[in-house]
């Protein structure tokens, strides 16, 4: 009782006033990329993130797999550098270089000591993987082959058949569904990656993320040297759009697996949606809040019929996928779907109570700095932030807007969202 | 530059640990404070040295079993509401079972680190292991085992593997149990498990973030410091048997590509100041796999293309034995002897030639450097701190490995190769891979090379 007590107390204190949040510093660099620094020398180390709209998304229709295969490619060889050259290199002055790719974006990080001589050398690497990319013949050949064994490989696993159908029946033709097959793998050619990478990685389209132990100055001079050599081009033309409306559909698929694998999902909402705070809020609540989540009660907690059960939206330049999802034994499966149909349903209809909107904003409010306490978290939201153009105040707007969110507007905008009659249903691994 | 670089990494280590005080309650209970005022949160880790290698035969997996049960309520906190409480706070909060001890965790504000530390001291003491929520926690596990193990060709392969390279110790059973274990535990077989392992004397607490470590004590002592100290049954040293000769095994399953490990038994530390090979073998492992062009993946995968993927991995702190593994899938038209052949070529290069300078030095800019990283995360450094108290080693020692580590030689490596890299020492898996349809695939090569 008295926890309870202080933590409504702290959450009016919250509302009020902010806690500390970085301080993100931005500007547009020479090249025409966008900037978001913060500066922070408690630690010597540096991390930055460039990113592109040239994700999957991108791709034409007949040239599917391109988008992949040229961020992949990246780091495997520049007109200067080799993929040898580029690995030792960074790991000589125990430099991370990691890619980051989904449907909108093509990513590449990088963490290096800040120390002038490990982190010159570490950004000298970076600038010429992401401005002089070789995409070097043998290359290709020897990725094409490997990408072409782990799809393989892949479509002989329940969850990438499941996600795969999945993204088909939400998302029909619009790229959001779209898988690389095989084939798409086969006849990708060199041309078509660096044709790719000219109208895609282009300086004006970089969003540019600095974190860490350097000055103001020597941040410009970093998101100048990573973008100045670039491709110039035009910015990127808008997806397009998701059709919002899909009809019921169910789809069984035989696997030999002693689970099935359950999905269940519609599409959701778009990073800048006016829905986004209830819906977020009120995913807690359904399926995103862990143990506490009504999914997890009904079908963990009361029945043990499943490690795990979620819910989640994945709001992205267009909307992305609503999903539900969880895997349970063969035998219990139409048990367990009946299970989380009934407690979609019945949050739809009947909504929440004060009760869990109180506990869903003390969770996300009050674990807030959690999601900021380290570098490379603050790094993901600069990133985040600047590559979906949200505010600047994002993370200090952040807990009033969870604040401000009422039981009506959650249980309003899931009616208008998500209409459990009209769900597509993929289940991998059905009983004989 | 790159001797800077190892300077820097080893005297931020050392300012590092110089934050770290410890203390034990008279119960027994070893409370560990790791100062990081960086961001105004904490996390509560509580280490219990009782693993799956604590197991008796028929029990296995009680001890993952009970991880789950600490959710399910005490006298005073009834089922779901430790999570809801700390979710209510705005915490996260889990779990994990290894061989070697199971720990429990909660990331939250600094201010509400008392709530997480009176429903954590409650349950060390007080749970209540009901049958009717053992008997819906029992089915979770299993389904768990199902997902985690059963549908994962690798992770099946692996479980196996580990059953063939152990005869004795008890790293034979995997952590999370045999499935026929599992059907047939029952909540006695639990509350015996709580009864004997959950006292604070068996345990370390280790509390990491923005806190003084003083009132960390004061509040670990009211939390914590009335429960009794318990028991402890003498512990057997499992010794595993030398090995006689190479193991070779398959295991069926549904896949695509077949798979291959090679597992040589390896030494662990137990001499922090004294022993060397573990800091050769982790090294030796850098050599083989530290970065993308590293030995394996730039001749096997890159070079000759005969592996898809490959790697090699070596832990040099277990409470028990330790394996040296190296694990690859061939390449689309390449047999996996061939791939054995050429991964097994490798290793003889290093025994018969040993390593060069400019590779140690690669390895230790990349240790060097991840001393620092490790700074980024609070979460982390409790981690290793209490996986050092877990296994029988002190969390004061991590600056002294560090060094050692950096004090390798190409000599040691090449030594510790010979030593190590032996057949007779060496248990081979393969994953035979079988289509969805159950209709029989071309024959897979079994010859072996040698």
């Amino acid at each position: 009782m008295r926890t309870r007590l202080i933590s409504l107390l702290l959450l009016c204190g919250l509302a009020g006033s902010a806690w500390a949040t970085p301080q993100i510093q931005h500007w547009q660099a020479p090249s025409g990329a966008r900037v978001y620094f913060v500066e922070d020398h408690n630690l010597p180390m540096l991390d930055v993130a460039v990113n592109f709209p040239a994700g999957s998304a991108r791709d034409a229709a007949d040239k599917i797999g391109v988008a992949g295969l040229t961020h992949g490619l990246l780091d495997l060889g520049t007109q200067e550098l080799s993929e040898d050259d580029i690995a030792r290199g960074l790991a000589d002055v125990g430099a991370r270089m990691a890619g980051d790719f989904d449907a909108d974006r093509s990513g590449l990080s990088l963490r290096t000591l800040s120390n002038e001589t490990e982190r010159e050398a570490a950004l000298a690497i970076m600038a010429a993987v992401l401005q002089h990319p070789a995409f070097p013949q043998a290359v290709l050949e020897r990725e094409k082959n490997r990408l072409i064994a782990s799809l393989r490989e892949a479509e002989t696993k329940p969850e990438f058949l499941a996600e795969r159908a999945f993204g088909q029946a939400v998302f029909g033709s619009h790229p959001y569904g779209w898988q690389t097959g095989v084939s798409d793998v086969e006849k990708i050619q060199r041309d078509d990656l660096a044709n790719f990478y000219r109208t895609h990685y282009v300086a004006g389209n970089a969003v540019v993320a600095l974190m860490g132990d350097v000055s103001r100055q020597q941040a410009e001079a970093i998101a100048q040297r990573l973008t100045a050599n670039l491709p110039q081009g035009t910015g990127a033309s808008a997806l397009p759009a998701v059709a919002m409306k899909i009809a019921a559909s169910e789809q069984r698929i035989a696997h030999p697996a002693s689970q099935s694998h359950i999905l269940i999902g519609t599409p959701g909402i778009a990073r800048n949606d006016a829905d986004y705070f209830p819906l977020y809020v009120g995913n807690y609540i359904l399926g995103g809040g862990g143990f506490v989540s009504r999914l997890m009660k009904e079908v963990r907690e009361k029945r043990g019929m499943a490690y795990s059960a979620y819910s989640y939206f994945m709001p992205m330049q267009q909307p992305g996928a609503f999903q539900i999802g969880l895997q349970t034994k063969k035998e219990q499966v139409d048990e367990a779907l009946q299970v989380v149909r009934q407690t979609l349903q019945s949050f739809i209809q009947q909504g929440i109570t004060a009760q869990e909107l109180r506990a869903a904003k003390q969770n996300i409010i009050y674990g807030f700095p959690l999601r900021i306490d380290s570098n490379g978290k603050i790094l993901g939201y600069l990133s985040l932030i600047g590559f979906y153009s949200l505010p600047l105040t994002y993370l200090d707007d952040f807990p009033q807007q969870i604040e401000r969110v009422t039981v009506g507007d959650i249980n309003d905008a899931f009616r208008r969202r998500i209409d459990p009659d009209a769900m597509a249903t993929v289940i991998v691994g059905t009983p004989e | 530059m790159r001797l800077y670089a190892l300077c820097l990494g080893l005297l931020l280590a050392a300012t590092a640990q110089a934050e770290v005080f410890e203390t034990t309650l008279q119960n027994g209970l070893k409370v560990v404070v790791k100062e990081d005022h960086r961001a105004p949160t904490v996390v509560q880790q509580i280490w219990y040295r009782a693993g799956s290698m604590d197991e008796r035969t028929g029990v296995t997996g009680v001890a993952h079993l009970l991880e789950h049960m600490m959710f399910k309520g005490t006298k005073s906190v009834p089922a779901g509401e430790f999570s809801r409480r700390i979710a209510a706070a705005g915490g996260r909060e889990n779990a994990f079972t290894s061989y070697d001890y199971t720990a429990y965790f909660q990331q939250l504000h600094k201010s509400q680190l008392p709530l997480a530390m009176e429903l954590e001291a409650d349950r060390m003491h007080n749970l209540v292991l009901g049958k009717q929520e053992f008997d819906k926690e029992i089915r979770v596990v299993m389904e768990e085992r199902r997902w985690r193990t059963d549908d994962d060709a690798h992770a099946l392969l692996d479980e196996r593997l580990m059953a063939t390279a152990y005869q004795e110790h008890p790293y034979r059973n995997p952590v999370i149990g045999w499935m026929n274990d599992l059907e047939n535990m029952t909540v006695a077989d639990a509350r015996e498990w709580y009864k004997t392992w959950y006292v604070p004397n068996n345990a370390t607490l280790v509390i990491a973030g923005d806190v003084n470590a003083q009132d960390v004590f004061a509040l670990a002592q009211r939390y914590y410091g009335r429960i009794p100290a318990g028991k402890l049954l003498p512990r057997k040293p499992y010794l595993e048997p030398a090995q006689r000769g190479i193991k070779r095994m398959v295991v069926k399953a549904p896949a695509e590509l077949p798979h291959l490990v090679m597992a040589y038994h390896a030494p662990t530390l137990r001499d922090v100041e004294n022993d060397w090979r573990p800091y050769a073998l982790s090294v030796l492992a850098g050599v083989l796999d530290g970065n993308d062009s590293a030995r394996l993946n730039r001749v096997l995968v890159r070079e000759r293309q005969v592996a898809n993927s490959i790697g090699a991995s070596y832990a040099n702190t277990s409470r028990g034995p330790t394996l040296f593994s190296l694990e690859a899938t061939p390449a689309p038209g390449k047999e996996l002897n061939e791939l054995e052949a050429a991964l097994r070529e490798q290793l003889q290069l290093i025994v018969r030639e040993g390593v060069s300078e400019e590779e140690l030095r690669r390895v230790r800019a990349q240790v060097a450097a991840a001393e620092v990283y490790k700074l980024d995360s609070v979460f982390y450094q409790a981690m290793q701190i209490g996986q050092m108290e877990s296994i029988g080693l002190s969390h004061r020692s991590l600056p002294l490995m560090l060094q050692k580590l950096q004090a390798v030689t190409a000599e040691q490596v090449q030594q510790v190769a010979r030593e190590i890299l032996q057949d007779d020492q060496l248990t081979i898996a393969v994953l035979d891979p079988q289509p969805l349809s159950g209709e029989p695939k071309k024959k897979m090569e079994m010859q072996h090379a040698h």
